[in-house]
């Protein structure tokens, strides 16, 4: 459906990455955001708190990180489409909640821009040192979408993106930043509301004795209900049956499990999001994402300034991680570079999936700004030698 | 505009407006030039006060590296901004400063210098808290790197409607004081060159 032209800011505007991604939440029809301050993350909801009373929505200001969290999920189930907004040690806040809007099914988007760490680290700086802890951060297995603009007009794309993959598969929707991407200011065309696709949420259309909240359609993701709208529901934590009410046992658990993480398998094929540029002859690629895939863009070029035969693999959804693309070039290539804000998180997937088959060369840095091209220029050569 | 890529640091202290500048000169080139325009800031996790510092890079292509690493122009208000970013220049780059509140000694090597004394012509205006804008305007030109309309443009769309008159008196000051200093160097320059023919 259309967006409600209530909250799309048509026009060309000269906006950073966190005030873009606002606008990305109230397009994609966001109506509820709590938030708990945080640099470099705050301007999201400063914005936000800014707009809400002209567009209709609330945002609420809550006592902690835990507490936002889960006023988001609250919201959703009245009805709202929400959000909140966090970095660095309010992240590592969120895990327990991350992992209830899995379990939950609960629709909803958390947006990172992730700074320098552990612990507070570079409240000011960036990194991208979240990535493993946006998979596995909450305990159990379970599954989550990822994705990672960089620029700003990404910020306010990809936002949209991430709501209607939330709606779609009802899971949460981890939006990646980084503190360069969030601060750093660029043209943003935020087009007319029309031209703006959005997905619904997928409220039931059963009538209440026939529904059950937890019934996988065929595409493994349940339908669900509006709080008050006349059919009695029941939302736990706990492992649960297909009425929704808690069942210990070892089947449902298996049952329950496995489908949560199998609903989201079509992100490590066909529905993964990424950009590539001259893969063709490509005997070097570069993996990268976030702020670090223009960097490296930079060196790609000046390797190929150089007779390098470089190519360049832009992560978009991070996770699931995109298997299929990886596993493709894996057979043909002779290395895979790739460079992070981290010491090494997503180089594991690459790794992994390219099981020995091209060499896989990690570019680490620990964060506080980008990487110098000329070094990621440096790995490429080595890895065409 | 013969340029393909400009790197632009303007630093001074918090409070004298420099993230604003560098948006207006960002956004003269990125919606009113049609070209590419990433501006960045740094801060310190202080709210206020200390220095602040926003580097802008214009570009008639998409911007890869969004940081600047040796500035084409340099503009500075403060002494611990000129002290900080003074050796960061290119060598054939442009330092302007606000000439009553930044000393330079000696110029860098192969640098040329340009001042304006913005706080007075702000305050000329009656509002010192414009100085920043006058920093543009005169930014526009003894550089040439954008169009006196690009930015005035600019100018009138970052500033609240209240304050638009003012701001655009104060972008017209600076330009007009760059615009006949630039003269007075030329006539300086010529009468230069016919000495020594």
């Amino acid at each position: 459906m259309q967006a409600d032209a209530k909250g799309v800011l048509t026009g060309v505007h000269f906006l950073d990455g966190d005030h873009a991604c606002c606008e990305g939440t109230l397009a994609a029809g966001a109506r509820f955001a709590a938030g708990y301050p945080i640099t470099p993350s705050t301007e999201v909801v400063e914005r936000f708190a800014q707009r809400i009373p002209t567009v209709g929505g609330v945002f609420i200001q809550m006592e902690d990180e835990l507490a936002a969290s889960i006023a988001i999920q609250g919201a959703v189930w009245g009805g709202a489409k929400a959000f909140t907004v966090t970095s660095g040690p309010g992240f590592s806040l969120m895990m327990e909640h991350i992992g209830y809007a899995a379990m939950t099914e609960t629709p909803c988007v958390f947006v990172n821009v992730q700074r320098g760490g552990p612990s507070t680290g570079l409240p000011t700086l960036p990194a991208q040192a979240d990535m493993m802890q946006a998979k596995w951060g909450s305990h159990g297995d379970y599954g989550i979408v990822a994705l990672c603009p960089n620029s700003p007009q990404e910020c306010f794309d990809l936002t949209i993106t991430g709501f209607n993959i939330a709606e779609e598969f009802r899971v949460p929707v981890l939006m990646m930043l980084d503190e360069c991407v969030g601060h750093m200011t660029e043209k943003v065309v935020i087009p007319e509301a029309e031209q703006l696709e959005i997905t619904p949420r997928r409220y039931t259309k059963l009538p209440p004795e026939e529904f059950r909240l937890y019934e996988p359609r065929e595409d493994m993701v349940p339908d669900m209900v509006r709080a008050g709208a006349g059919y009695r529901f029941h939302v736990t934590g706990l492992t649960h049956d297909e009425r929704g009410y808690p069942s210990m046992n070892v089947e449902t658990q298996d049952r329950s499990v496995r489908r949560l993480v199998d609903k989201l398998k079509p992100f490590s094929n066909g529905r993964a999001l990424f950009e590539t540029e001259d893969l063709e002859d490509a005997q070097v690629v570069v993996v990268s994402y976030g702020i670090t895939s223009r960097v490296a863009q930079r060196a790609i070029q000046l390797a190929r300034a150089q007779g390098i035969k470089a190519g360049k693999f832009r992560i978009i959804s991070a996770w699931p991680f995109p298997d299929q693309a990886i596993d493709a070039l894996a057979g043909r290539v002779k290395a895979f570079v790739v460079p992070e804000l981290n010491l090494g998180q997503m180089v594991h997937e690459v790794a992994r999936v390219a099981a020995g088959r091209a060499k896989v060369i990690p570019v680490t840095h620990a964060g506080g700004t980008v990487h110098n091209p000329e070094v990621i220029l440096n790995a490429i050569v080595e890895a065409a030698r | 505009m013969q340029r393909m890529l400009s790197e632009i640091r303007i630093a001074g202290f918090g409070g004298q407006g420099v993230i604003l500048a560098a948006v207006v000169i960002g956004k003269a080139e990125a919606i009113f030039h049609g070209g590419y325009a990433c501006m960045t800031q740094s801060f310190g996790p202080e709210a206020r006060g200390g220095s602040s510092s926003a580097q802008v890079i214009l570009s008639s292509e998409p911007i890869l590296y969004p940081y600047v690493a040796r500035a084409d122009v340099l503009v500075v208000m403060s002494q611990e901004a000129y002290r900080k970013f003074g050796p960061q220049l290119k060598p054939g780059g442009i330092l302007i400063t606000e000439q009553d509140l930044v000393h330079v000694d000696e110029a860098p090597r192969g640098v040329r210098l340009y001042g304006v004394p913005a706080t007075r012509l702000a305050e000329e205006l009656g509002r010192k808290m414009v100085l920043n804008i006058v920093m543009v305007g005169f930014f526009g030109a003894v550089t040439g790197l954008l169009e006196a309309d690009a930015l005035r443009q600019a100018v009138a769309d970052s500033v609240p409607p209240a304050f638009q008159k003012l701001n655009l008196q104060a972008f017209d000051k600076g330009y007009e004081y760059g615009s006949q200093l630039m003269v007075k160097l030329t006539d300086v320059e010529e009468a230069v060159s016919l000495e020594s023919a």
